[in-house]
């Protein structure tokens, strides 16, 4: 190389290393960035995990059961046997028994307030699976209430005056005592994903507004993929370009900025008022999220099919295939990875859509599983607002543990995105 | 010019793209079963008008053509030809090799599949050995033909665009520079592929390398500006140029 001296002089040094420092700091600028956003993130995740523990576990006291049978019914069967009796007088005298000298109608309600609603319950069924034998001492675990289980989770603070703590120093006296016992023990709570919403937050689960959620989310499948492919194949290969066109290509790159609440609004209007649909219902709701998710989809769509390289329209063209076949077997396979890829975010941005579901009345206590797309349902991010308004110190935890359940849905639906672009580009 | 077998008759063809005239009053004869090269600087319109006699420009919008182009005396922009009928019959190679993203086999049965010009599977299989024979490509491929036709080299792939196009059975075939993507080694199969396919298909042939249309082809028209400037014996065009633009373009003084 001969060295005409231009890079020799002083001046081009200097601007070299100018060049250099500006590269560095951009490069620590990016670093920075993404560290800040980790940060976040880790940040969320983690307070999210940590408030969220509580309601991972629940806990159960060990009682001494007898249920008293007459000898002349022993044979019987036990679930005609277990229809009339009093399940929750069983369950108390079992706890009575421990506290034997409380005897004020304000004292035994009390005592029976350290139980869940569905002590009782869990009662009933360990005699009708049979582990309780007429007559005889079992030990049954039942569910203790919400306060008493965050006071032996340490959540509410025994050490507080008794005037600033939920539970006053009679009852927080038992459970020392039951502790004392070794008969407070700590389960799985599994009613988290088992329930239906419930009022006792120990009964509360999201097993309904799961299930809501994948209905909804078939409806919103079912309507806005295929109208919301066609719609992007027709106005991306076959319409003419024209004012018409243009305008309708304006609009839906419109519409994806429209506010969610506005697409709730139309879906009442539309398919509960002039339709008569069944309000509060997955369909309602899958129509309404399936509106909002269209422009998505059909953005997307588009994007994959402009990205198409033309040579294979060409080549398909020149061998004398139609404009159909042209799309049906060369470019429509193509676009497939990029329109499932965008169709899955669509969802997955549907799925964590709450203002729109509002207007068509899901956000509803509904303490049943949805079993049609016409059964009043609730969704997954409604119950999760649902559970944040509730008084109940327990269901701060659930509120946490139901939004881990919703990311974890949106993080499976994004996983099988990814799956499925790669799956099909390596096919193609 | 005339000649005694005409393949394809053009008669004042025009091409406007929107406001821009790209072609302007070409009127020329394509002689049947020879090699027809047309050059010209980039931007004469010399693929525009290849593209006129398959009617690929019917895609491109606000694209206009006005005029006759008669292929076998059936005029090619009548209303009730469909251009499917029409691609059938003239093929088409272009200039980047573009198969399908499938196997190799599939690329070649491509068209016999959607004209259904086979009944059967044994059928189908001796056109893909046929057109691939006919290509070239037949000793190189035939333990492979499942394998994605994106391994192949560019060479290769080009001559596999050229068994797919003639796998139809086609009377034309329309070459869009179909070299220039290729070193001379796989440019110097193709030529020696185009001269014998002559036997068989009425051959037209862009080409921005004067030296290949000289090797090649029968006839040269050269175009310029979007006007045939002249068309002649490719001999003729070489050494006697009549016009002066002509001659200034093939000693490399414009271009």
């Amino acid at each position: 190389m001969t060295d005409r001296g231009v890079t020799k002089s002083e001046a081009f040094q200097a601007r070299l290393r100018q060049r250099q420092k500006q590269e560095a700091r951009f490069k620590a600028y990016g670093i920075a960035a993404i560290v800040t956003a980790l940060g976040f993130l880790c940040v969320l995740l983690g307070s999210m995990i940590y408030s969220a523990l509580p309601a991972l576990t629940h806990h159960h006291l060990v009682l001494d059961v007898v249920v008293e049978v007459p000898a002349d019914k022993v044979s019987q069967d036990r679930f005609e046997l277990a229809d009339g009796m009093d399940w929750r007088g069983i369950t108390f005298a079992a706890l009575h028994q421990r506290f034997p000298d409380v005897t004020s109608r304000r004292d035994r309600r009390a005592l029976m307030g350290l139980l869940s609603m569905s002590a009782s319950d869990a009662v009933e069924e360990a005699f009708l699976n049979g582990s309780i034998a007429p007559n005889e001492v079992a030990q049954v675990e039942v569910p203790v209430s919400d306060d008493f289980d965050l006071l032996v989770k340490g959540v509410i603070d025994r050490s507080l005056p008794e005037t600033d703590r939920i539970v006053s120093d009679r009852v927080l006296t038992w459970i020392e005592l039951l502790e004392a016992d070794g008969r407070v023990v700590s389960r799985w709570a599994w009613a988290l994903l088992t329930n239906g919403d419930s009022r006792e937050p120990e009964m509360a689960g999201v097993r309904g507004a799961f299930i809501g959620t994948l209905w909804t989310m078939l409806v919103t499948l079912l309507v806005s993929l295929p109208i919301g492919v066609m719609a992007a194949v027709y106005l991306q290969e076959i319409a003419p370009r024209n004012r018409f066109t243009d305008f309708v290509e304006i609009n839906i790159n419109n519409l994806a900025a429209v506010p969610s609440i506005v697409f709730g609004l139309l879906g009442l209007a539309v398919f509960i008022n002039v339709f008569h649909m069944p309000r509060s219902s997955p369909l309602v709701g899958g129509l309404v999220l399936a509106l909002m998710t269209l422009p998505t989809i059909i953005i997307a769509t588009r994007a994959s099919l402009a990205a198409v390289p033309p040579s294979i329209r060409e080549a398909a063209l020149g061998i004398g295939a139609s404009r159909l076949q042209v799309i049906m077997h060369h470019v429509l396979p193509l676009a497939l990875p990029g329109i499932l890829t965008g169709t899955i975010i669509g969802l997955a941005q549907a799925a964590g859509e709450t203002a729109p579901l509002l207007m068509v009345g899901m956000m509803a206590f509904i303490v049943d599983t949805p079993t049609e797309v016409t059964a009043k349902a609730t969704v997954l991010p409604a119950q999760i607002y649902m559970w944040a308004n509730n008084p109940e110190r327990a269901f701060v935890a659930r509120t946490s543990a139901a939004i881990l359940i919703l990311l974890m849905l949106l993080l499976t639906m994004n996983a099988l995105a990814i799956y499925l672009r790669k799956r099909f580009e390596k096919r193609w | 010019m005339s000649f005694p077998d005409v393949k394809i008759r053009t008669r004042n063809v025009n091409v406007h793209y929107g406001d821009n005239h790209a072609l302007q009053n070409v009127t020329l004869d394509v002689r049947s079963n020879a090699v027809t090269a047309f050059i010209g600087p980039s931007g004469c319109g010399k693929s525009t008008f290849l593209r006129c006699l398959n009617r690929m420009n019917d895609v491109i919008a606000g694209c206009r053509v006005d005029g006759e182009i008669l292929i076998d005396d059936r005029n090619i922009y009548d209303s009730n030809l469909d251009p499917v009928e029409l691609r059938a019959q003239v093929g088409m190679v272009f200039q980047k090799p573009n198969p399908f993203p499938k196997s190799i086999y599939d690329n070649v049965a491509y068209g016999p599949r959607i004209h259904g010009l086979t009944s059967s599977r044994a059928e189908l299989d001796e056109v893909v050995e046929m057109s691939l024979r006919r290509a070239g490509l037949w000793d190189e491929v035939k333990d492979r033909q499942t394998a994605v036709a994106s391994g192949l080299s560019g060479g290769q792939q080009q001559r596999l665009c050229i068994a797919r196009a003639i796998a139809v059975n086609p009377n034309v075939l329309l070459m869009d520079e179909p070299c220039s993507a290729l070193d001379p080694i796989a440019t110097a199969i193709i030529e020696e592929l185009i001269d014998e396919l002559r036997a068989s298909y009425t051959i037209i042939i862009v080409t921005h390398s004067m030296q290949q249309a000289a090797r090649i082809s029968q006839q040269t028209a050269y175009f310029h500006m979007g006007h045939l400037v002249e068309y002649d014996a490719t001999d003729t065009i070489f050494t006697r140029p009549k016009e002066k633009q002509t001659e200034a373009y093939i000693s490399g003084k414009i271009g």
